[in-house]
């Protein structure tokens, strides 16, 4: 069985948010970490590989940076790295960014593939089922459980108050939570077999069925308007009120924040 | 002289640490209050071959270099002194003698379960009457047609009652010399936990390191099959020598984690704390002592880093070992008992860490060869 | 699909159902959409798909929908990725709306997507406010000015960051917008839909996932950790039958009660409960400090929380050192009464 696992090199914004004096957003200052949704499926991938045997890919489009996050892939077990990094592909939104990663897919032999659910960076959730439809199969989400029958795959797809046991055939897709297990540690005799391999690095001419009007930038339907950081707060406010005035008080603070 | 560690060693900084802070640190100070030996934790260890690091892959090891061994001892002391010391006894003191001295079947049959984690390891050398004069040995090993037949104790023995596989040392004769004087020999074993006759006396209660299993093993006619003698017969004293070159180097990697363990709790703490209207890190009594406990650290961590280094590529690295023990276990407790201080009344209550540390700390200075012990041996080669 | 003209109009909404039931997010995203049209002078259009699900549509024109279209076929009963994605991009290649919004839901944040990349339009996740305008938002010479732009406005960067987002030569401009933000109007009793049938035909393909078994949650106790609201109590709650209080503001909120230590010393809550040095690390987006001081050892726990609300009747407590908001006040007065205005809000 050949698995393919989509993941990615994100800023820490969960655990290592850094911020200038300023206030702003000290980007350069954090760690990079594999997101955590795709650390997930590549956790899953390799259970299948221990459980049914299967070869284990890992992909990532990015910087050239991004190759850390293979060699971290193949010290938890992955076979093989891929890196798709060109010049051309920069400033991606998620429709250039399904259509590089299914470009680069094209040129592989896969049963599935299993991408995380959400980045920590972006936060969308699309370039996984954006895959599918331009690879044209079918895909399954959210994904809380993976299991392997013949040809197809039975997947628990979560909701918000039910589950859906889902047969697909495939090749697939599956979209993985972070939930969906505790990822293993790397080996330290993993981490040394890593940085020894070999990892394929791929650029736009490598890319399958891709138009140039589909990569990077300019391919990307949406554009940033406007982008500004969060400012870290400083002390508050401090109010004495009687209990009425307090109340509305917390009212409107809730109010402002979209808490009700 | 490139002072940067190269990718892989940061990469496994990162595993190592990374596995101290989720799955280590959480239980720390619970596995100090009960003194239970954190099994749950050996197991993960065992799972992803932190204890076989630098056992060769063939052995079931992981294959690495002394230094990444080193590092790992490190990060694990940062958050539980009890952790690091559990790996640092089972890979130097038993894996690594087998290693050495062993033959190929007794690699096989205990070096690849060892490197697995599949059995834990420990090392009896110390008697009641023999800490420092090692050599003041008692423990008998006789031949008795295809056994071996032991009869003694040990005491203060690492892993105690929680391993598989023991490394002993026991006297299989006297030679006398031309004047009469005997010089004893002493020979090492592989000694497998549930022979009959091995039996454990009772579990040291300790001020450091609560959760190391630390017992008494007694031998009472304990029948142990020849082909179990480890290395040559009489060259046990040479054995545990050279053994403890390397435990020093798991041992001062562990004084150096405590100590940094101690800092990195201090910065935090003095920066949060405010008396006088501001915070204590803002004094510059706090500032001078965190400069000394700083610069002391990262001595001492050129020293274990080298000496992990020699152990690598040197046939002997005793002076380079003593040095990091000696220096690392004194900076230890220095710089826990100064984190103590800074943390003011809140650093002698359990709820802080630093207690904990600088308990931990002491017992650095003392197993393993005492500190006396390390200044010997430094100054024997100084003055050769 | 990318356009030059403006053959594209009206802002339609998908109106997600389950079970026959119309999820609210439905009615937030006719509101906003309302408030959308009327600046662009155009209707709203809610998207009903489904199986005999007829019954359904008016209660979306009582909540203001101007039209619904509802595509209705056994393929539909249960929502699968492919069937529904074919019925909504089907309606865009028919209707060829300006604007398409989607609630940012277990299904709206798989169903987007694949519609999206189906007819080649941009999409914006998770957007917590919408409006009209120009792109660029200032003039830049050179570049062309379009006007009468949806500008969706997202949290990114784990909501560190605050990004406004335009689609300008693509249509439609399609958002999933966040359930709970965006408002709907009164509801108004007795109207009737204005309905179109429409039906593009479903011809099972091999995208058409099988569903095995459907599995309806069990309620679970949340981990203190994954609530994004906590209202957490100190020894100023002052007994354990106190904290109903609190208990009481966390069902209105949708939040979990949490406390500090020396609530679970007390013997009060369990630890599992416990913020702080020795219980646990939380980072919710709202965290109320009822009747805590504020030692070392609790802010440590929880100070990284993005809005965190105090009540305390001691002035010099030190929470109020890390309080974006702080009340000197009693929170026996103040929590019942916060706790009715709040569901009296929620329910209008």
């Amino acid at each position: 069985m050949k698995i393919v696992v989509c993941i990615k090199q994100v800023p820490d914004t969960k655990g290592g948010v850094k911020f200038n004096p300023d206030g702003t957003l000290n980007r350069a200052a954090m760690l990079t970490i594999m997101n955590p949704d795709d650390k997930a499926g590549l956790e899953a991938a390799l259970r299948l590989k221990d459980e049914y045997g299967a070869e284990v890919t890992a992909i990532t489009m990015g910087l050239p940076k991004a190759e850390d996050v293979l060699r971290e892939a193949m010290a938890m077990g992955a076979d093989k790295g891929i890196l798709v990094t060109d010049r051309v592909l920069g400033g991606a939104d998620t429709w250039a960014t399904s259509q590089t990663l299914a470009g680069a897919i094209r040129n592989l032999e896969f049963d599935l593939i299993i991408t995380g659910r959400q980045a920590i960076d972006g936060d969308t959730a699309q370039v996984g089922p954006q895959i599918s439809e331009h690879l044209n199969i079918p895909v399954i989400s959210y994904a809380q459980n993976i299991k392997i029958e013949g040809d197809s795959v039975i997947v628990e797809r979560q909701y918000d108050d039910r589950y859906h046991v889902l047969k697909a055939k495939m090749p697939c897709l599956i979209t993985a939570l972070a939930e969906l297990n505790e990822p293993r540690y790397m080996t330290p005799g993993g981490i040394f077999d890593a940085c020894k391999a070999e990892i394929t690095v791929w650029g736009r001419d490598n890319l399958i069925d891709v138009k140039d009007s589909d990569l990077g930038l300019k391919g990307s339907p949406t554009q940033i308007a406007k982008a500004s950081d969060k400012v870290r707060k400083g002390v508050g406010e401090k109010v004495t009120l009687d209990p009425a005035e307090a109340v509305d008080y917390i009212m409107n603070k809730l109010k402002e924040k979209h808490v009700i | 002289m490139d002072f940067t560690l190269c990718k892989e060693h940061e990469m496994a900084r990162a595993l190592f640490k990374e596995f101290a802070e989720n799955e280590v640190k959480p239980l720390a100070q619970e596995v100090d209050e009960t003194e239970e030996f954190p099994r749950g934790t050996v197991v993960k260890m065992a799972g992803s071959g932190f204890l076989g690091i630098p056992v060769p892959k063939e052995y079931g090891g992981q294959g690495c270099d002394p230094l990444t061994y080193t590092i790992c001892v490190e990060e694990l002391s940062k958050v539980c002194g009890t952790t690091g010391v559990i790996v640092s006894a089972h890979t130097s003191l038993c894996c690594d003698p087998i290693q050495t001295y062993g033959t190929e079947e007794q690699k096989q049959k205990y070096l690849i379960p060892l490197a697995k984690g599949e059995k834990l390891g420990a090392f009896g050398l110390t008697e009641p009457g023999a800490g420092t004069d090692a050599q003041g040995q008692q423990t008998k090993a006789v031949l008795e047609g295809d056994e071996y037949v032991l009869n003694g104790s040990k005491i203060f023995i690492t892993n105690g009652k929680e391993a598989d596989v023991y490394v002993v040392f026991a006297i299989t004769g006297v030679d006398v010399d031309a004047k009469g004087r005997g010089k004893k020999r002493i020979t090492a074993f592989i000694v497998e936990k549930g022979t009959p006759g091995f039996t454990f006396g009772t579990k040291e209660k300790k001020m450091g390191i609560r959760g190391s299993s630390t017992y008494e093993l007694i031998f009472t006619d304990c029948r142990i099959p020849k082909e179990n003698m480890l290395g040559a017969e009489g060259k046990g004293f040479g054995i545990a020598m050279h053994t403890l070159d390397g435990g020093r180097i798991g041992i001062a990697a562990q004084a150096l984690g405590i100590a940094e363990g101690a800092l990195e709790a201090t910065i935090e703490y003095v920066k949060e704390r405010k008396q006088f209207g501001r915070s204590i890190a803002a004094f510059q009594n706090t500032q001078f002592q965190l400069a000394d406990m700083a610069t002391k650290i990262e001595a001492a961590k050129l020293l274990v880093y080298k000496a992990a280094v020699a152990k690598a590529t040197q046939k002997n690295y005793s002076f380079e070992a003593a040095q990091a023990k000696l220096y690392a276990s004194e900076v230890a407790m220095e710089v826990t008992t100064k984190a103590v201080q800074l943390h003011g009344g809140y650093g002698y209550t359990r709820e802080y860490d630093v207690e904990r540390m600088m308990r931990d700390a002491k017992i650095t200075e003392i197993y393993e060869g005492t500190s006396e012990v390390q200044r010997m041996v430094i100054s024997g080669t100084l003055l050769k | 699909m990318e356009v030059m003209n403006s053959e594209y109009k009206g802002v339609f909404v998908f109106a997600q159902q389950v079970d026959n039931v119309t999820n609210s997010i439905a009615f937030e995203l006719i509101g906003e959409g309302k408030k959308l049209a009327k600046d662009l002078g155009t209707e709203v259009t809610a998207v009903l798909a489904g199986s005999g699900i007829q019954d359904l549509a008016d209660e979306l024109a009582a909540y203001g929908a101007d039209k619904v279209i509802i595509v209705d076929d056994p393929e539909l009963k249960e929502y699968r990725t492919e069937p529904y994605t074919h019925a909504l991009a089907s309606v865009i290649e028919k209707y060829k709306p300006e604007i398409f919004l989607v609630g940012a839901t277990a299904i709206g944040r798989d169903l987007g997507p694949r519609v999206s990349a189906r007819i080649h339009t941009g999409l914006t996740a998770d957007c917590t406010q919408l409006d009209i305008g120009d792109f660029p938002l200032n003039p830049i010479p050179g570049k062309e000015q379009k006007h009468n732009q949806l500008l969706m406005t997202r949290p990114a960067f784990g909501g560190n960051t605050i990004a406004t987002i335009a689609c300008p030569d693509f249509r439609p401009q399609m958002a999933t917008v966040r359930p709970g933000v965006m408002q709907k109007l009164p509801k108004q009793e007795g109207v009737k839909a204005v309905v179109e049938a429409f039906n593009p035909g479903f011809t099972p393909n091999n995208n058409y996932v099988e569903i095995m078994d459907v599995v309806k949650a069990v309620a679970e106790t949340v981990d203190i950790m994954d609530a994004n609201i906590l209202i957490s109590g100190g020894r100023g709650v002052g007994n354990p039958e106190n904290f109903k209080l609190l208990e009481d503001l966390a069902a209105a909120v949708g939040g979990t009660v949490s406390c500090s230590r020396a609530v679970v010393d007390a013997g009060w809550k369990p630890k599992d409960l416990q913020v702080g040095q020795t219980g646990k690390t939380v980072r919710p987006n709202v965290y109320f400090a009822i009747g805590i001081s504020g030692a070392i050892q609790h802010l440590a726990g929880m100070e990284e929380s993005d809005l965190i609300i105090a009540i305390n009747k001691d002035e010099t407590a030190p929470i109020f050192d890390v309080a974006d908001h702080g009340i000197v006040g009693d929170l026996n007065k103040i929590l019942p009464s916060l706790t009715e205005k709040i569901k009296m809000f929620q329910e209008s």
